[in-house]
């Protein structure tokens, strides 16, 4: 891995990014801002000279829409976090089904496995629009982790929160609970087209259903291929609504 | 009208997170808070996909879904 410092008055004719993926890291000095390092949850509560003091380890990173910025397996370069857009965090089965684990969002950090211990990114990272990222290398962490106690104890309490998050989504794949009750909710509230049932949001599906807005989403995903739900513009139609009572629990 | 998704100015706190994810480009932020929609843009969409619902910090914008039984 090579590094090179690029002068503000050259940024322009230097591509940031030759090769996506597999480019060498880039620093520059000027990109990455004090105040945008105030918005990371990791770096909460510290002072300006303490921020002032980290941003020389970190660099600046840009993602267009749609782009996969990490691929689950491949060596791990850093720990980034997301100054603007929002980054989808999935994993890709063997059959190329798609589990999105979490959205990270401006303020959040993507990739801290690797990060801190080094070995391959754990899942993969698209940007869902155009993103811009601040990143820190591992060997740089160690160094920020020793020096600031405060940033220690921020990446406890993200790492935490994570952690709980991650362990009520297994239980949700790991039961098929949620598909049942999606299904349930469904059947409860389905009209006739004239419009007198209330319309629900995946939101309100999700606070029914006692699961995540995500968990929502890839359970009508399923039902849709399993054949019982078509998805429309703006409806859900029931299209086997046997098969729906069935996967429901619904006994006749 | 009823086919539009909604929003709620009053949480909405002009992130614009909304407008960068939006697939079709019809979410525009005027004077920080999603107000306008392109109408046109979203009725070309044929199917919603509801990543603006999705990445909203505050659920100030929502997709709802009419469920209807297919008739055979």
């Amino acid at each position: 891995m090579t590094y090179s410092r690029v002068a503000p008055e050259n940024r322009h004719s230097v591509p940031l990014l030759p090769n996506p993926g597999e480019a060498d890291i880039i620093l520059d000095d000027m990109a990455v801002q004090v105040e945008l390092l105030k918005s990371i949850t990791y770096f909460s509560g510290l002072s300006l000279a303490e921020l002032n003091s980290i941003r020389k380890f970190t660099f600046e990173k840009t993602v267009a829409g749609g782009e996969i910025m990490l691929f689950e397996g491949e060596p791990a370069k850093a720990l980034y976090f997301v100054i603007s857009g929002v980054v989808k965090v999935f994993k890709t089965s063997a059959d190329g089904k798609e589990q999105v684990l979490y959205l990270t969002r401006p303020g959040d950090s993507l990739n801290e496995v690797p990060g801190f211990e080094g070995g391959p990114n754990l899942a993969s990272a698209r940007a869902m629009g155009a993103v811009v990222l601040y990143g820190i290398r591992k060997s740089d962490l160690e160094v920020i982790l020793r020096d600031y106690p405060q940033v220690t104890l921020n990446v406890i309490q993200v790492l935490s929160q994570r952690v709980e998050h991650l362990v009520s989504l297994v239980e949700d794949l790991s039961f098929r609970h949620v598909t049942s009750r999606v299904a349930k909710i469904l059947l409860e509230y389905a009209g006739d087209g004239t419009g007198q049932r209330p319309r629900l949001t995946q939101q309100e599906m999700a606070a029914m259903a006692g699961t995540a807005r995500e968990m929502v989403g890839r359970s009508l995903k399923t039902l849709e291929e399993e054949g019982t739900i078509r998805l429309e513009r703006h409806r859900v139609v029931i299209t086997d609504k046997e098969a729906l009572r069935e996967m429901a629990g619904v006994v006749t | 009208m009823a086919e539009m998704l909604i929003i709620d100015r009053e949480k909405c706190n002009g992130c614009g997170l909304c407008v960068s994810v939006c697939t079709c480009k019809s979410l525009v932020l005027v004077n920080n808070v999603v107000t306008v929609i392109k109408k046109k843009e979203c009725h070309q969409c044929t199917r919603w996909c509801t990543r603006c619902e999705e990445v909203c910090p505050t659920g100030a914008i929502l997709c709802p879904f009419e469920i209807v039984i297919e008739e055979h």
